[in-house]
């Protein structure tokens, strides 16, 4: 089976995030006052090849865990579509 | 005539710029604030320079939020009325995100940030720096993390036909080829100006090639160019 | 909510330390009181086990505007009314941890340092050790490291300009990160660590507080172990951007007059800057919690207390000019928030939402006040008998010396830096003459004056392993030479001592005898120590990491027109060895990579002999008698040379000493050399003006660019520099 993952990669919350921080100052400067927390994080998209969505899953975490997120300061999250 | 030097927050090239037009060019030289709205002492004859930096941490996308402050809303005004401005390296990428020039400043292809003393080589005589530099390779320091020009292939062709190429990366020798390219970009572009030339952008920091003291005075005649 | 033993040892406080703190306040403290004294206590806030040595370097000096650990940072006269404030600080452990964020922070760090006493950092160097190169795990750290320095310097807008890596095993899980800032300010228009007069308005200004960085000075002061890892909200982040804002705002207050003291939020935050400012103006004060704003909803008071969260100061600005400040940090969109007010109660009374949380004496906080101070024990290090069986007889001479030299040049520690000073911005702020004009310590314009700094980072850890004492020594004094070399006069220093455990006696032999070698060569140059850094606990479960007490030294050139550069100019010119070649291959380069050996004595160094060479070479530079000037160091009289002809691309042709073994001479590293080159029309001026000194003439420069010793032809020059320039560019993207 083929699947296509949405990774997002996140700084955590507990650190300071300075461009989504940037940015938020910046919006507000353009009027857009009522916009705010942002955070700015990374979309991956990638294709697995697996016999099944666990084992699809399961891959992908341990991408996310091994090299597409820092779990020192960034948290993942991903959704499988078939693809 | 004057300069007009434009402080953003997280610029850190305009002290620089100052030091190289006031004291080693003997310029007058105005500082501006980014927030301010008033570019009235400005005339014509006048160029307004964004120097490079970091303006506003270069968080979003390089001068993506800098274009949007109350100076450059005023520096446009200014340059579509035939005004000199003069970008360089965080300028040069506000410009563009500014539409002032064509094009945009990607990520340097080997993804490192690069500080070192580069060759660059006028294209053409058809524009205020290319007339007053000569054919000489000038030794001018880059230091950039996104300096890679881009642009389509329509927009290239424009450029090249129109003389809007003012430099290329080169060797020492002015040779242009891929080993004296620092950062990837298109067709070796180091800088250019736009249809009316009167806006200019580049990567390459002249300010830093001013000096006497640090044994390289290349850049000056970029910079007098504008004058 | 009273604080039991058992959480103070959690937090790192020993059981005689918790009762102090009873005996101090005449009662049991509070979770909130025991988590500031544990990390003011901490090795990293208090030197507890370090300062009855540190006390013992030269601190004092005619140049020396403030004595040693009185403020951030030291502050020495250049002259022309102008200051020079300068500090070295490691940021080891979190780079271990998370290399990019680790050393951007380090570098943040340390330039808040210099800029929270008024003065504009003006240039960046650094000190680095890692493992191997060949492991995967070293690379990464490498280039997270130098991505993180470069990161922060660039957009701070600060040159990077100098600095010295190494790779050694010993390195491989604790790798040192050691940042140091250089900055200068107008003699007169310095500010104070310090915080008095009753009712004057307490500031916070700067970043939000967050979660991040909480116990982190704790952190430093624990050895690492694979765990670590998990121990998350230790990492801090790094905001450049904000930091480039508060440095602009901060130099644009301090000609208002409005402050009375600042000082920036580093380890152990709130508290610290409130304790050490309140003790060093022998005030108090109140501060209200509840109005430090943050990054996070309901912070509890000893996170607040405890938050390494950066680019955060503390001021204490005269009543009734609250409004003149306001409006710089306005301006430059910064937050400036009055969290309290100085008392003349002496101490400091912390409320969150109207309740008294912590009520400290400020003093019993602070070195030189409450903190405690240790003796350690030490003992002879074992391994100093396998130093001594070392016998130079045992080295066979290699048949092909000029492979063994190959082999040299591209090894990590001597080959080209290029790949990692390339990723940072050195020439910002258009004072860095190293670009243009390449000299032993690099010399940096200062603005509006005729004076040049020059700047060096030394330290070479193997010799401090092998002889601790004469180890210190070589690293002072060739910190020194390299800014005799460049033609300036050695002011100061700054150190970071980088140890393992305080708490094994062979260590700290090390480190008393460390600064025994250093103190003594301070004294002999003339160059006092105007503060510094320690860390300890830098080891692995494979043990400590070589002694590293890193040198930061800047010296003073009156005008640029007197820098010496180190490349040969043109042919002809005559080469000259100032020192002596000696049978020595010591702790070389050469005897630890090529040959394999491990153990052996530090290089031969005497401190007189060192302190004539470079009076001598004063005079020689000053007289304008040479050409150019560059000393010899890791790789011995050959790798020296070939860097001087590198740069122009120009030849040299030797003969070496008959009676001396080959290797030694041209890779051993006996101290006090330095390769000279003289106009030939200037020879008898020249060398009457080293009556006393030995020094042989070695040969020339010649116009064919090839290298020439003892009539064997070695190549071209600029065939050597193509293995120099890229060979650890080949290894690290490998």
């Amino acid at each position: 089976m083929k699947y296509i993952a949405h990774i997002n990669v996140m700084p955590l919350k507990e650190l300071l995030d300075p461009q989504g921080k940037a940015v938020n100052s910046s919006l507000h400067n353009l009027g857009l006052t009522n916009l705010h927390d942002v955070r700015i994080g990374k979309h991956i998209t990638l294709h697995v090849d697996a016999p099944t969505k666990d084992e699809a899953d399961r891959q992908v975490r341990d991408a996310c865990k091994r090299l597409l997120a820092n779990q020192v300061m960034e948290a993942f999250d991903f959704t499988l579509t078939e693809g | 005539m004057k300069f007009g030097v434009i402080v953003f927050p997280g610029s850190n090239c305009d002290r620089d710029m100052q030091h190289a037009l006031q004291d080693d060019l003997q310029q007058e030289v105005v500082m501006l604030w980014h927030k301010d709205r008033n570019l009235s002492m400005f005339t014509k004859n006048d160029c307004i320079v964004l120097p490079g930096g970091f303006s506003y941490g270069d968080y979003l996308r390089c001068g993506a939020v800098a274009r949007f402050s109350p100076m450059m809303e005023q520096v446009i005004n200014f340059a579509n009325n035939g005004g000199k401005v003069l970008g360089v390296c965080n300028g040069f990428q506000i410009l563009c995100e500014a539409g002032l020039l064509p094009g945009v400043l990607l990520q340097n292809d080997h993804q490192k940030f690069v500080c070192k003393n580069v060759y660059i080589k006028s294209e053409s005589t058809n524009n205020l720096i290319g007339v007053n530099v000569g054919e000489k390779a000038l030794k001018i320091p880059v230091a950039h993390g996104e300096g890679r020009y881009y642009a389509d292939a329509a927009t290239l062709k424009q450029l090249h036909d129109n003389k809007q190429i003012v430099f290329r990366y080169c060797d020492e020798h002015g040779e242009v080829h891929i080993n004296s390219n620092p950062n990837g970009a298109i067709n070796n572009i180091a800088g250019i100006c736009n249809e009316g030339r009167n806006v200019y952008g580049m990567m390459p920091h002249p300010e830093r090639a001013c000096s006497t003291a640090l044994n390289n005075i290349d850049g000056r005649a970029i910079l007098m160019a504008l004058n | 909510m009273i604080a039991t033993l058992e959480q103070a040892t959690k937090l790192g406080l020993r059981e005689e330390e918790f009762e102090k703190i009873k005996q101090i306040l005449g009662r049991t403290p509070n979770f909130n009181e025991v988590a500031m004294y544990s990390v003011m206590w901490s090795e990293h806030c208090s030197y507890k086990n370090s300062i009855k040595w540190l006390k013992t370097l030269p601190r004092d000096g005619a140049k020396l505007l403030v004595k040693a650990g009185e403020e951030n940072a030291g502050l020495v006269d250049i002259g022309d009314g102008w200051g020079c404030v300068f500090k070295i600080e490691s940021h080891n452990h979190p780079s271990a941890i998370e290399p990019f964020q680790g050393a951007a922070t380090g570098v943040g760090g340390i330039h808040r340092d210099i800029f929270t006493m008024g003065a504009r950092p003006i240039a960046s160097l650094n000190s680095l050790r890692f493992g191997k190169v060949d492991n995967p795990k070293t690379r990464w750290l490498i280039k997270g490291v130098v991505k993180g320095i470069g990161h922060y310097g660039n957009c701070f807008g600060v040159p990077t300009v100098a600095g010295e890596v190494y790779y050694e095993s010993c390195y491989q899980t604790n790798p040192l990160v050691n940042a140091m800032s250089v900055g200068v300010v107008r003699v007169g228009q310095t500010v104070s660590a310090t915080s008095h007069g009753a009712g004057n308005p307490v500031f916070i200004v700067g970043a939000s507080t967050g979660k991040d960085g909480i116990g982190g000075a704790s952190f430093a002061s624990a050895d690492i172990t694979e765990n670590s890892a998990e121990s998350l909200p230790s990492v801090q982040v790094g905001d450049p951007f904000e930091e480039k804002k508060l440095l602009e705002a901060c130099l644009e207050m301090i000609p208002t007059g409005a402050l009375i003291g600042m000082q920036d939020m580093g380890a152990a935050g709130i508290t610290c800057s409130t304790s050490e400012m309140s003790a060093k103006g022998e005030h108090g004060m109140i501060i209200h919690l509840d109005k430090v704003p943050t990054r996070q909803q309901n912070m509890k008071p000893w996170e607040m207390l405890l938050s390494e969260s950066q680019e955060r100061m503390l001021i204490v600005v005269k009543k009734g000019r609250e409004d003149e400040v306001q409006k710089i940090f306005d301006k430059w969109d910064i937050h400036c928030v009055q969290i309290g007010e100085v008392t003349k109660d002496t101490n400091l009374k912390y409320y969150m939402n109207g309740e008294l949380v912590a009520d400290v004496p400020a003093e019993s906080l602070v070195l030189g006040g409450g903190a405690p101070v240790y003796e350690r024990e030490y003992k002879t290090p074992a391994y100093f008998e396998e130093i001594k069986k070392f016998n130079i007889d045992s080295i066979i001479e290699p048949d092909d010396l000029k492979e063994a030299g190959y082999q040299l040049l591209q090894s990590p520690n001597i080959a080209s830096k290029r790949w990692i000073y390339e990723q940072y911005d050195s020439m910002v702020m258009t004072g860095n003459t190293q670009t243009n004009e390449a000299s032993d310590a690099t010399v940096v314009r200062v603005h509006g004056s005729e004076k040049g700094l020059a700047v060096t980072t030394d330290c070479n850890s193997r010799y401090v392993f092998s002889d601790p004492y004469v180890g210190a020594m070589i690293a002072v004094s060739e910190a020194a030479r390299n800014i005799v070399c460049s033609g300036g006069v050695p002011v100061a220093i700054t150190n970071c001592l980088n140890f393992g455990n305080p708490y094994n006696p062979e260590v700290y032999y090390q480190f008393v005898h460390a600064i025994k070698g250093m103190g003594d060569a301070c004294r002999k140059f003339d160059t006092p120590v105007t503060g510094g850094n320690v860390s300890f606990y830098n080891q692995s479960e494979d043990g400590p990491v070589y002694p590293t007490p890193t040198i930061g030294m800047v010296g003073v050139l009156d005008t640029l027109s007197q820098k010496m550069s180190i490349s040969f100019k043109h042919p002809g010119d005559s080469i000259y060895l100032l020192g002596k070649n000696r049978n020595d291959i010591n702790c070389s380069e050469y005897l630890h990579h090529i040959c394999g050996v491990e153990y052996s004595p530090a290089p031969h160094f005497d401190l007189e002999e060192e302190y004539q060479l470079q009076h001598r070479l004063q005079k020689v530079i000053g007289n304008q008698l040479v050409k150019s000037a560059h000393d010899i160091s890791e790789g011995g009289l050959f790798a020296c040379m070939v860097e001087c002809a590198m740069v122009n691309g120009l030849g040299f042709t030797i003969t070496t000493d008959k009676d001396l073994r080959k290797d030694a001479v041209l890779f051993g590293e006996a101290q006090s050399r330095v390769i000279v080159t003289v106009n030939p029309d200037l020879h008898a001026l020249f060398e009457a003006e080293l009556r006393g000194l030995p020094f042989t003439k070695i040969g020339h420069v010649n116009a064919t660019k090839e290298i020439v010793i003892d009539d064997h032809n070695w190549g071209y020059v600029s065939d050597w520099k193509e293995a120099y320039d890229t060979s650890l560019e080949k290894m690290l993207v490998g």
